[in-house]
């Protein structure tokens, strides 16, 4: 297991994994991601209250679940990179934090955009919202904080700890509507228990979902891939991948 | 132990530390949490008087008058208890008897509850229009249950839910 481990963590090799795997990421989140926006937003029937307007669930869940399960991730990287010191741990790290800062955002905007024609409001404080504006704020914080350093170690190390400190928040934002009342309703999919929504409108949702995790995936695979060939500059392995180029 | 073991008991002890903090914070101030009172801490007078309060509730079936103008009058209920409500103003496309709601406001001289701003609050219930037909001859549609106060974290399970008056 160790030395799969290692291995793993070797630049070139998880440089052309990801070479492999990424196009297939690619196309299957694709294919999800069909199915669940044209059954979500064509074939399901409208919701008996919302009507039409509900058929917004279908972004700003997926959002809003990967939001939160991108930052588990950075967190773990983030571990393993303090403890390890493993360079691909970092590179994951900073690659998965403007993805998931993307998601968060798509979350928030379209939940406003939901929340004024159904709510009356754009937003209010309640914990739901405050929470996964914080998570907002966490992400741009491991990006500023990368920046903010010369030597990308030195930055990754800093943004690792933020990152794990952070982690937190994750179960604050996903159990905020069960610990504590607000105006944002509970978990109509993402909990334990018959899910709150017809079938008929669940099953794109969960297509949606899962098509999002995977864009997810296959846009942090490729800018690790970036973050390494860029850290791995001055190397063999990456001289060796430019002497293919055509003009060389 | 080793540095690489050292490292990592230092990161269990972070995450550790800070989750203990955040429970006993977040314990301390629970009730800064919440974001609506309910009908039954309003008649258990567990709200400062004359305080601009919100309160969350389903707006009792049956209720719903409309006055001059935008005043409306209606009755907002949790499981227990129900507190009147005059407001006047734009409600949401969602209000409706029945409906959750929470509204910002104080409790006037008279018991009355005088709202300057009514939300609708949704539940995380979405079905096609036939079954809701279905459902509401058999149980309603909304449970009050979403406005009871949640009890360690956990709401009463649909099926321990007291049923709608």
């Amino acid at each position: 297991m160790w030395t799969w481990f290692h291995r793993l963590a070797s630049p070139p090799f998880f440089f052309r994994l990801a070479e492999r795997w990424a196009p297939w990421l690619g196309v299957a989140a694709l294919v999800l991601l069909a199915w669940g926006w044209i059954g979500g937003l064509v074939f399901a029937p409208p919701d008996y209250q919302q009507k039409d307007a509900f058929r917004i669930i279908y972004v700003h869940v997926p959002a809003a679940a990967v939001s939160l399960s991108l930052y588990t991730l950075m967190a773990l990287a983030g571990a393993v990179a303090v403890i390890w010191r493993m360079k691909l741990a970092e590179c994951v790290l900073v690659a998965t934090a403007p993805v998931g800062a993307s998601m968060t955002v798509v979350a928030l905007v379209t939940g406003m955009l939901w929340g004024k024609p159904m709510w009356g409001t754009y937003w209010v404080w309640d914990a739901r919202l405050t929470s996964e504006l914080v998570l907002l704020f966490l992400y741009l914080g491991v990006i500023g904080l990368y920046r903010a350093f010369d030597d990308p170690r030195a930055g990754a190390r800093a943004c690792a700890l933020l990152a794990i400190v952070g982690v937190v928040n994750v179960p604050i934002v996903k159990y905020s509507v069960e610990w504590w009342n607000s105006l944002h309703q509970g978990s109509t999919i993402m909990k334990l228990g018959k899910p709150s929504i017809a079938l008929e409108m669940a099953i794109p949702l969960y297509a949606a979902v899962a098509g999002t995790l995977l864009f997810c995936g296959y846009a942090i695979l490729r800018r690790v891939q970036n973050e390494l060939l860029w850290r791995e500059r001055g190397t063999q392995w990456v001289r060796e991948l430019r002497v293919g180029e055509p003009g060389r | 132990m080793t540095k690489r073991q050292q490292r990592m008991t230092a990161v269990a002890a972070l995450v550790l530390g800070i989750g203990v903090a955040a429970a006993l914070a977040f314990t301390a101030f629970r009730k800064n949490m919440m974001y609506f009172y309910t009908p039954t801490d309003l008649v258990a007078q567990a709200v400062p008087a004359g305080a601009k309060i919100r309160l969350g509730g389903l707006v009792v079936a049956g209720t719903l008058q409309r006055g001059e103008g935008l005043d409306v009058r209606f009755t907002v209920a949790d499981c227990e208890q129900s507190v009147p409500v005059r407001y006047s103003g734009i409600l949401p496309d969602l209000f409706r008897e029945g409906q959750g709601i929470v509204a910002t406001g104080r409790v006037g001289p008279d018991g009355v509850f005088m709202a300057d701003e009514v939300l609708a609050k949704h539940d995380e219930n979405y079905m096609p229009p036939e079954l809701a037909e279905k459902l509401v001859a058999a149980d309603g549609r909304h449970s009050c249950a979403e406005f009871s106060r949640p009890v360690m974290g956990r709401r009463p399970a649909i099926a321990d839910r007291p049923s709608q008056s």
